[in-house]
């Protein structure tokens, strides 16, 4: 194996982390890791927001009755966890965290290219949540996250404005991220490192900014739309004036569906890197792993009208919205076909990541099969807007997102923090994250075919039986999201001090100290080899 | 040289280059952002010909091409500003920046006269919209709630494209610029021909359909 | 009520039967791709499980495999995209001589009306083995009709008319659901779908069709109204009306379907017959969404006057209405 990085390892360097202390450093900072763990607290503390609707959620539904909140207060609950965790968890999870911490480093650069912009867009993403939060403290919003019209524009009777507001300037948050990160990968990579040099991860997060960039403007400007129709009457929407019911739906999902592979790319990105370094091997067909992520970016935005196959559009938008949402499958396939066959002949270890690693792809298989469900046309009559709709979506981004999301921070943590994990407490864990999950979930796909509409109060006493279950679900995957939150905290104190590279991975991240000087790099590294160039059984044979 | 180069970069070169393509990508951004109004506009005016013109009508198409003669006046005085940063020349930016900076307030007092006049012949929608009684009225009403959202994003564009306007103003009165580093001034630029072009859009769409 | 199993809802339509074979083939293939995939995993992981003394075989990919796992899915893909457009336009396409009910939905009461007359709230009786097309609209927000049984869900629009329809096959009571969020209680706007035998129903509607049929409140609503005046003389005359091709005065043609009734009567304006001044005032505001209805089905049945002028008859025109009108 030829070194990638030739990096002066005589003088230690002060670490990020260390330096400049005190909250003001951390406020003022343009350190591009820093604000990563900036993002990494506020995202936790809207998790645990989402989080704790979701149980109450969940405990309200376990008897058909409405008996523990009113259907006001669970109309509000819904909505808020859908919101908070879209917009202020899932959007802004991985990218913000770990894309900004390792973008820079995987590609050799000492920052992103515009630092500053790269705080404002954390102030913009503080800031939007709070107005997000005043909305709560104001009563609350009862629209559901997808704040469909004329509900949310008139008849609504709740702090519309002010969550959409939130959204708006999260969103603006979001496109400068995108914006910073396209343009790092075009102008900030080190000498040598080409394009096909580029570890998957950077591959997913350059795919993801461009949705990021080209599909927020169309939600802002619609929320915005929303808000002004709330609060002056404007009636772009309205329909006494003769505003179309379906328009708002058409922007909408323009949005929101490439939204959720805002919400899945950096998740396969990271399960490249977990599967590549926990097998020690190179990633199968690592053009075609890239170039999937950029199939499913364009593709994504040619699909939306899958969402409205029961709204009343054209039978035809419907039959072609449906064949192209295959044509998007397929790349989502080719990743997960790359990724097992990259475990073939590997020498693999289990440590926490990869468990979370295998998760993700159970998981997101049954997540993304149960999507090709949705997306014909005969079967998605029926199964619309019922359980199996949220039983999917969670597969996604739960099963997925947060998986993966996990798992990268497991990965990257002694890294980040410079110092290990509790191996035994991660593995536990891991493996109680993802029963709780499947017994959350799965129950709901049979609930939706049974026809359990979605966002339902009350319910039919025969949907009780899945719904208990679910709700058990429910209490084992919080305690599994508890224990990693307690026992991180406390490694990052009191853990054992982690090496430069504890897992024997490729990777620039892994040639500097853990944890990384501020500026990352003494002198620019220039890379002379691929990615996941790992040592071959045959060369070392011979 | 000054060090107006960042730690982070390399070179000046990489660093201007950045700041270009990160323009690039926000106009990119913008383009999608007015471009959801413009395709609701056109899905209306598909459904509702009649009102659209009925519409058009509703407004002053004297005036406007007034204020899109000001305003592609504003993008000459800019492009010659951005044309004397790259000379190095500070004084001649300066008095382009500031004339461009007047031509954008003119054409701003222009539009409120316009929205002034609209309020006064009850033609807002949401708020009094009894001053038009003809055919169609509620698509009439839709098609000026068009108006107010598309004309009222670009004027925020405009006021923020001013402020920035200002930076520049005041950066090139401490010597900011020279031949080799004169990045913001040809974003700004950028952003300001951009901030046209869609009134250049606006124009025929609101006045002339 | 039959509540199915734990495992399916009741079948209780034609088409529910192909939707139940359309999602038991997606099972299928679903299952037997994860089984490939959990195998595949499962033997990979533990036969090449870290080791002493032996390290990873590099392998950099393969074309062939590359084409082929991404040819073969979109081959499956592709026939998931066939099933499921072909019980779609099932769905599309109710059979001659429905029976139509016209539906207004608003926040939180389903309100069915059948054309003889009687009206239900929150309640539909309908016979079993007669294809019944519902006409629906909202006074409000979005709603959603599902009927879980009968596997139908369809979006029910503010200012639009939107369709769907089923044939009952068992009799019993089953459910209708709103599926799209309504608002507060959203999860209380539910009724009872009540399938009888055919003689059973035509007593059920005897005795409830009291009141006047639907075409004839219309009828009476258009009097009261004033149409009558104006549609006798200078107005375009209605009679045949449903279902042509009406020219309009920007040269193009457009059908007479349901929604082209209903936005002429809000939005007389929008769409001016050719050879007709644009005179006639709006009647938004004035009527109701059910009274709209009432007003449509009279206009309709000016279509249907000697087609033996039973209600039951499938009316000339439905078929162009079908084909146009059902977006």
């Amino acid at each position: 194996m030829t070194p990638t990085l030739v990096e002066p390892r005589s003088a230690i360097r002060e670490s990020y982390l260390a330096g400049e202390t005190g909250i003001w450093s951390w406020l003022k900072t343009i350190d591009h890791k820093r604000i990563a763990i900036l993002y990494m607290v506020s995202i936790t503390f809207f998790f645990l927001v989402g989080g704790f609707a979701a149980l109450l959620i969940r405990f309200e539904l376990m008897t058909p009755q409405g008996d523990l909140v009113d259907a006001n207060t669970y109309n509000r609950l819904f909505t808020t966890h859908g919101a908070i965790m879209v917009w202020f968890f899932l959007i802004p999870s991985i990218p913000t965290v770990l894309g900004n911490f390792l973008i820079p480093i995987m590609i050799g650069a000492k920052d992103l290219a515009f630092p500053r912009l790269n705080l404002l867009s954390w102030y913009l993403f503080v800031t939007g949540g709070l107005v997000a939060l005043v909305a709560l403290l104001l009563g609350g919003v009862d629209t559901g996250w997808t704040f469909y019209t004329p509900y949310s524009s008139t008849y609504s009777n709740s702090a519309v404005p002010w969550l959409v507001t939130g959204i708006f300037i999260a969103g603006f948050s979001s496109i400068l991220t995108g914006l910073n990160f396209i343009t790092t990968i075009h102008t900030m990579r080190a000498p040598g490192m080409g394009w096909f040099r580029l570890p998957l991860f950077v591959w997913s997060h350059y795919a993801t900014s461009i949705i990021l960039v080209l599909a927020t403007p169309v939600l802002a400007i619609t929320l915005a739309l929303v808000a002004l129709e709330k609060l002056v009457g404007l009636g772009i929407f309205d329909p006494a004036l003769g505003g179309d019911p379906l328009l708002f739906q058409h922007l909408f999902w323009f949005y929101s569906h490439p939204a959720v592979y805002i919400m899945i790319l950096p998740g396969m990105g990271v399960i490249s890197e977990l599967i590549a370094t926990f097998s020690r091997k190179t990633i199968f067909g690592y053009t075609f792993v890239a170039f999937a992520s950029l199939a499913i970016a364009l593709f994504g935005f040619l699909v939306w009208g899958h969402h409205m196959f029961v709204s009343g559009q054209s039978a035809y938008a419907s039959m072609v919205f449906s064949m192209l949402s295959f044509f998007v499958a397929v790349p989502s396939a080719v990743k997960v076909f790359n990724w097992t066959a990259t475990l073939y002949k590997g020498s693999i270890s289990f440590e926490t990541p990869m468990l979370y690693a295998i998760g993700f792809i159970g998981l997101f298989t049954v997540g993304g099969l149960t999507g090709l469900w949705l997306a014909t046309l005969g079967a998605d009559v029926h199964l619309h807007d019922t359980y199996f709709v949220v039983a999917h979506f969670h597969y996604i981004m739960v099963g997925g997102m947060v998986t993966a999301y996990l798992g990268a921070i497991h990965y990257w943590w002694p890294k980040i923090s410079g110092r290990m994990y509790p191996e035994r407490l991660g593995q536990a864990s891991a493996i109680l994250i993802f029963a709780g999950f499947n017994l959350t979930f799965f129950p709901q796909f049979l609930l939706g075919y049974l026809g359990m509409p979605r966002r339902y109060w009350q319910y039919d006493a025969h949907f009780q039986m899945y719904n208990v279950m679910s709700t058990a679900g429910a209490s084992i995957l919080g305690l599994g999201y508890v224990l990693p939150l307690v026992y991180l905290l406390w490694s990052f104190k009191r853990g054992e001090a982690a090496p430069a590279n504890p897992w024997g991975a490729t990777g620039l991240e892994w040639q500097i100290e853990s944890p990384p000087p501020t500026h990352n790099f003494t002198t620019t590294p220039t890379v002379t080899t691929r990615p996941y160039d790992y040592p071959d059984a045959r060369q070392e044979e011979s | 040289m000054k060090s107006s180069i960042e730690s982070h970069f390399s070179t000046l070169r990489q660093q201007a280059e950045s700041a270009e393509f990160g323009m690039w990508i926000f106009l990119a951004t913008e383009v999608l952002f007015f471009g959801a109004v413009f395709c609701s506009y056109a899905v209306y005016r598909a459904s509702y010909p009649h009102a659209w013109k009925a519409g058009a009508g509703l407004n002053d198409a004297m005036l406007a091409t007034v204020m899109t003669a000001v305003l592609l006046t504003s993008s000459l005085t800019m492009a010659m500003g951005v044309q004397a940063a790259k000379r190095g020349n500070s004084s001649p930016l300066r008095r382009n920046v500031l004339l461009t900076m007047l031509l954008g307030v003119l054409f701003l007092v222009l539009k409120f006269y316009e929205y002034y006049e609209h309020a006064h012949h009850q033609l807002v929608p949401g708020w009094d919209f009894s001053g038009y009684q003809g055919a169609s009225a509620q698509n009439v009403e839709l098609f000026m709630s068009f108006y107010f959202a598309m004309t009222g994003l670009h004027a925020l564009h405009m006021i923020v494209g001013l402020g920035l306007l200002a930076t520049i103003w005041v950066m090139a009165g401490r010597g900011r610029f020279d031949e080799a580093y004169h990045a913001p001034v040809e974003n700004i630029g950028l952003y300001w021909h951009f901030v046209d072009i869609v009134w250049i859009f606006l124009f025929p769409l609101l006045y002339l359909v | 009520m039959n509540p199915g199993s734990h495992f399916a809802p009741p079948e209780a339509s034609t088409i529910a039967p192909w939707v139940d074979g359309l999602l038991a083939y997606l099972t299928i293939a679903s299952f037997l791709t994860t089984l490939l995939v959990a195998a595949l995993v499962v033997v990979f992981l533990i036969r090449y499980r870290q080791r002493p003394n032996r390290h990873a075989r590099q392998i950099r990919g393969s074309l062939p495999l590359e084409i082929g796992w991404t040819i073969a899915p979109l081959i499956v893909m592709l026939t998931f995209f066939f099933a499921g457009a072909s019980v779609y336009s099932r769905y599309q396409r109710p059979p001659q001589g429905a029976m139509d009910v016209y539906v207004v939905a608003k926040q939180w009461m389903w309100t069915l009306q059948h054309p003889q007359g009687p009206r239900e709230k929150d309640a539909l009786h309908v016979p079993m083995g007669t294809p019944v097309r519902l006409i629906m609209t909202s006074e409000d927000v979005v709603h959603s009709f599902f009927a879980p049984a009968f596997r139908i869900k369809q979006d029910v629009l503010p200012n639009r008319t939107t369709q769907t329809w089923f044939e009952a096959t068992e009799p019993g009571r089953y459910r209708l659901y709103c599926a799209e969020y309504c608002g507060t209680s959203h999860s209380n706007m539910k009724g009872w779908i009540t399938v009888m035998e055919p003689q059973e129903f035509q007593a059920w509607l005897e005795d409830a069709g009291q009141g006047p049929s639907m075409a004839a409140a219309g009828e009476k609503l258009f009097q009261q109204l004033g149409c009558a005046q104006c549609h006798a003389g200078t107005c375009p005359p209605l009679g045949g009306l449903f279902g042509s091709s009406v020219p309009l005065e920007d040269g193009s043609l457009v059908t007479a379907d349901i929604d082209y009734l209903r936005n002429s009567i809000l939005n007389p304006q929008a769409q001016i017959v050719a050879g007709y001044p644009p005179q006639m005032p709006t009647f938004k505001g004035q009527v109701t969404e059910s009274e709209l209805q009432q007003l449509i089905a009279y206009i309709r049945s000016l279509s249907e006057q000697g087609a033996a002028g039973s209600s039951q008859a499938p009316p000339s025109g439905v078929r162009s209405d079908i084909e146009e009108g059902v977006r």
